[in-house]
C-alpha cells in the first residue's frame, strides 16, 4: 500500500454555532485523486478551508506527511508543499498573469528554478503565455482556472487541493482542463483531492471517492464502484 | 435622434431645478430670518449658461460637428507629439526636477508657502497610498500618525532640546510603533470594521494630545523650534554653529528633498516583493495566504511603513509652523489625505502628486471665492469620480489590458 500523505481524523469545523463538518475522516495516498463529492452546503469547501487552516478544526487532526497541522499558520502551507486552488478561483484580478503566478513562487527564493517553472506552466496552459501581461481579472473565467491552478503549480505542490474547479464553465472546457488535472497527476506526481459538484466528471477522473453529505462521509469507495451505485446515480447523476 | 435629443435636455432641466433647490437653502436662508431669492438666482443663472453651453459642445461634438477641425489639428500636430515620444521618460523628470529646484529663486512668499504645504501633503499621500493604495486597508484615522510625528519633534525639543535631524528619524519611529500599537488590535478586522475601528483610534490619539496636559499643554499647544543646520560661520573666528532655518526658501528644499526620498522609498516597496504582497492582500486576502503570505504581518507592516512616513512629514510640519496643536489633527483632515489618494489614483504615485496639488494648492488659487470653495470642491470631486472613477492618473498596473500594451 502506497504512503498516505495527507489524513483527517475526525475532524470537526464550526461557522459560529453551527457546525459545518462533524467528525470527516478521510485519506490521501501519495500519487492518487481523490475526489470529495456532495450536495451544496455538505461541507466539502469547509473541509478544504479546514486541511488549510483558514478555518480552525474545532477538534480531530490534520496530518500532512504524519505532521499535524491544525494550529499551523495557512501561510507556512505552501512551503511544505500543500496547495489549495479555492473555489471561485480567486485570482488577483489587478494584478497581471506573470503577477499572478509570481504570487505563487512568493516563498520560494531560487529565481532561476522560478523561471523555468514559469516556462513549465505555459507549456501547460499555452493560453496563459499569450495572456502574461494581461489582467487577471480581465480574462475568460476558463482562462482565470487555468490561471488559479497555473498560480499552485507554482508553489511546487506535493498536494494540490482542487475545489470545484468546474465550477460555471463550458462543459468542452471542463473536459479540456480534467485531461490537465489527470496529466498534472501523471507526470508530476502530485496528489489531488478534489471537491467537486459535477460528480460524474469527478469520479470519472479519481481513483477513489468519498461522498459528504451535512458534514458527515456517508459513503466511500473506488471512484468506478461509486459511479456503478445506484443510489448516487439516483442523487448525483440524476437518474 | 430627436428623442435623444429631448431626453438629454428634459434631464438637463431637472438637474438645474434640483440644483436651484440645493443653492437656495444654501444662501438665501439669512441669518436674520429673512428669506430671499435674488443671490443663490444669480449664481444658479450662471450655472445654468455655462452648463448649458458645454452640453450644446458636447453634443456638437458627439455628432462630429467639431471633426474636420479637430483631424487638422491632429495633422499638425502629430509629428511634433510622436518627437516628443521619443524623448526619455528620465529626461522629463530631470526638467521637472530642475524646474522644482529652481522654483523658489523665481517666485515669491506666498508660492512658497502653498508649495510646501502640497509638499507636506505629498509625503502623507504617498504613507497613505501604501496603506490603502497598496495594501487595501482603508484606513480613516491616518492624520493620528502626523500627529505622534509633529509631537515628537516639538516634545524632544522642548524636553531633550534634540537637534531636527535627529528627530526626524526618531518621529518616524514612533509614529511606526503608534502604527504597530494600533495596527495590531485592529489589523484583525476587515473592510468597512477596520474603517470604523481606524477612524476611533485616530480620535483616540487626538483626544490623548488634548487632555495630556502636563506633556503637551492640552488645546494651547506647543511652541516648536524652527530645525537648524550646521554651517560653517566667519564671524569671530572660523567655527561651525547651528544656524535656524527660518527662510520659507531654504524649508521648501528641506521638504522637497524628504518628498523626493519617501517617493522614492515608496516606488521601490511598490516594485519589491513586499509590494507584490500588499497587493495581493488587496486583492484578496484568502487567496494571498493560500499562496504563502503571511497577510497579519504584511499588512502591520504596510501600517507601520504608512505611519512612518506621516510621521516625517509631521516632524516637518511642527518644524515648519514652529506650534503643533491637537486641532491640527482633526478627522477633517484624515478626510484631506484620503480624498488626495483617491482623487489622485491608488496605488499611482504620479497620480497622488496630482492629487496633492488638486486638493490642497487648487483652493489656495482660488481664494476669492471661499465662501463656496467646499461647494465647488464637493462638485469637482463629483464630476473627477464620474469622468475619471480610477483617479486623475491611474495606476499603470491596475485593469492593464495585454492589447493595449502590443
Amino acid at each position: 500500500m502506497a504512503e498516505t500523505i495527507l489524513e483527517l481524523t475526525d475532524v470537526q469545523a464550526h461557522y459560529g454555532r453551527i457546525q459545518a463538518l462533524k467528525g470527516i475522516t478521510l485519506n490521501l495516498e501519495k500519487g492518487e485523486i481523490v475526489s470529495i463529492i456532495g450536495a451544496n452546503g455538505a461541507g466539502k469547501s469547509t473541509t478544504l478551508m479546514t486541511i488549510c487552516g483558514i478555518i480552525k478544526a474545532s477538534a480531530g487532526t490534520v496530518r500532512y506527511k504524519g505532521q499535524v497541522i491544525n494550529d499551523m499558520s495557512p501561510d507556512k502551507l505552501p512551503g511544505l508543499g500543500l496547495c489549495q486552488v479555492p473555489e471561485g478561483r480567486r485570482i488577483f484580478p489587478r494584478l497581471t498573469v506573470e503577477e499572478n503566478l509570481d504570487m505563487g513562487a512568493f516563498h520560494r527564493k531560487d529565481k532561476a528554478e522560478i523561471k523555468r517553472d514559469v516556462e513549465m506552466v505555459f507549456d501547460l496552459f499555452p493560453i496563459l503565455r499569450q495572456r502574461r501581461h494581461q489582467a487577471g481579472g480581465s480574462m475568460s473565467g476558463g482562462e482565470q482556472q487555468m490561471l488559479a491552478m497555473a498560480r499552485a503549480l507554482m508553489t511546487r505542490p506535493e498536494v494540490l487541493l482542487l475545489d470545484e474547479p468546474s465550477l460555471g464553465l463550458a462543459p468542452i472546457i471542463v473536459a479540456h482542463l480534467f485531461e490537465i488535472i489527470k496529466d498534472i497527476n501523471k507526470e508530476k506526481g502530485v496528489s489531488i483531492l478534489l471537491v467537486e459538484q459535477n460528480a460524474n466528471i469527478a469520479l470519472n477522473t479519481a481513483n477513489r471517492g468519498y461522498v459528504l453529505e451535512t458534514g458527515h462521509v456517508v459513503m466511500q469507495d473506488e471512484a468506478q464502484t461509486l459511479l456503478n451505485n445506484p443510489d448516487i446515480r439516483k442523487a448525483y447523476l440524476g437518474e | 435622434m430627436t428623442h435623444v435629443f429631448k431626453t438629454i435636455w428634459f434631464k438637463f432641466a431637472f438637474a438645474m431645478v434640483w440644483l436651484y433647490f440645493l443653492l437656495w437653502p444654501l444662501m438665501d436662508l439669512n441669518s436674520d430670518g429673512t428669506i430671499t431669492f435674488d443671490k443663490s438666482f444669480a449664481v444658479w443663472i450662471r450655472i445654468v449658461v455655462v452648463v448649458a453651453v458645454l452640453l450644446t459642445l458636447y453634443r456638437l461634438k458627439k455628432r462630429g460637428t467639431f471633426e474636420p477641425v479637430a483631424n487638422g489639428v491632429h495633422r499638425v500636430t502629430a509629428p511634433l507629439r510622436s518627437r516628443l515620444g521619443l524623448v526619455p521618460g528620465w529626461v522629463w523628470l530631470l526638467l521637472i526636477f530642475a524646474f522644482m529646484l529652481a522654483l523658489p529663486q523665481f517666485t515669491e512668499r506666498r508660492v512658497h508657502d502653498v508649495v510646501i504645504s502640497v509638499l507636506i501633503y505629498v509625503c502623507l499621500g504617498m504613507g497613505l497610498n501604501i496603506v490603502i493604495g497598496l495594501c487595501g486597508l482603508l484606513d480613516l484615522g491616518y492624520i493620528a500618525f502626523y500627529g505622534v510625528g509633529a509631537y515628537t519633534y516639538a516634545l524632544c525639543a522642548l524636553y531633550f532640546g534634540l537637534p531636527f535631524w535627529l528627530c526626524l528619524p526618531l518621529a518616524g519611529i514612533f509614529a511606526a510603533i503608534a502604527g504597530c500599537i494600533i495596527g495590531y488590535p485592529t489589523l484583525r478586522m476587515r473592510g468597512d470594521y477596520l474603517a470604523i475601528v481606524t477612524l476611533g483610534f485616530g480620535e483616540i490619539v487626538r483626544i490623548i494630545l488634548n487632555n495630556w496636559m502636563s506633556l503637551t499643554n492640552g488645546p494651547n499647544g506647543v511652541s516648536a523650534k524652527p530645525m537648524t543646520v550646521w554651517a560653517p560661520v566667519f564671524e569671530g573666528g572660523f567655527h561651525i554653529e547651528a544656524i535656524p532655518l527660518r527662510n520659507l526658501a531654504d524649508l521648501y528644499y528641506v521638504i522637497f528633498f524628504l518628498a523626493i526620498l519617501i517617493i522614492i522609498g515608496v516606488h521601490r516597496l511598490n516594485f519589491s516583493r513586499v509590494g507584490r504582497a500588499w497587493e495581493a492582500i488587496r486583492e484578496d486576502e484568502t487567496a494571498a495566504e493560500l499562496m504563502g503570505v503571511n497577510t497579519y504581518m504584511f499588512k502591520l507592516m504596510a501600517y507601520a511603513m504608512g505611519a512612518m512616513f506621516g510621521g516625517i512629514a509631521g516632524a516637518f510640519f511642527a518644524a515648519r509652523m514652529g506650534f503643533v496643536a491637537p486641532e491640527s489633527f482633526s478627522f477633517m483632515e484624515s478626510a484631506l489625505v484620503l480624498s488626495i489618494v483617491v482623487l489622485g489614483g491608488m496605488a499611482s504615485i504620479p497620480g497622488i502628486i496630482m492629487g496633492a496639488v488638486a486638493i490642497i494648492a487648487l483652493p489656495e488659487v482660488f481664494r476669492e471665492f471661499s465662501e463656496y470653495r467646499m461647494l465647488a470642491f464637493g462638485g469637482a470631486m463629483t464630476i473627477m469620480m464620474l469622468v475619471r472613477p480610477a483617479g486623475l492618473i491611474p495606476a499603470k498596473r491596475m485593469g492593464e489590458r495585454g492589447e493595449e500594451k502590443e
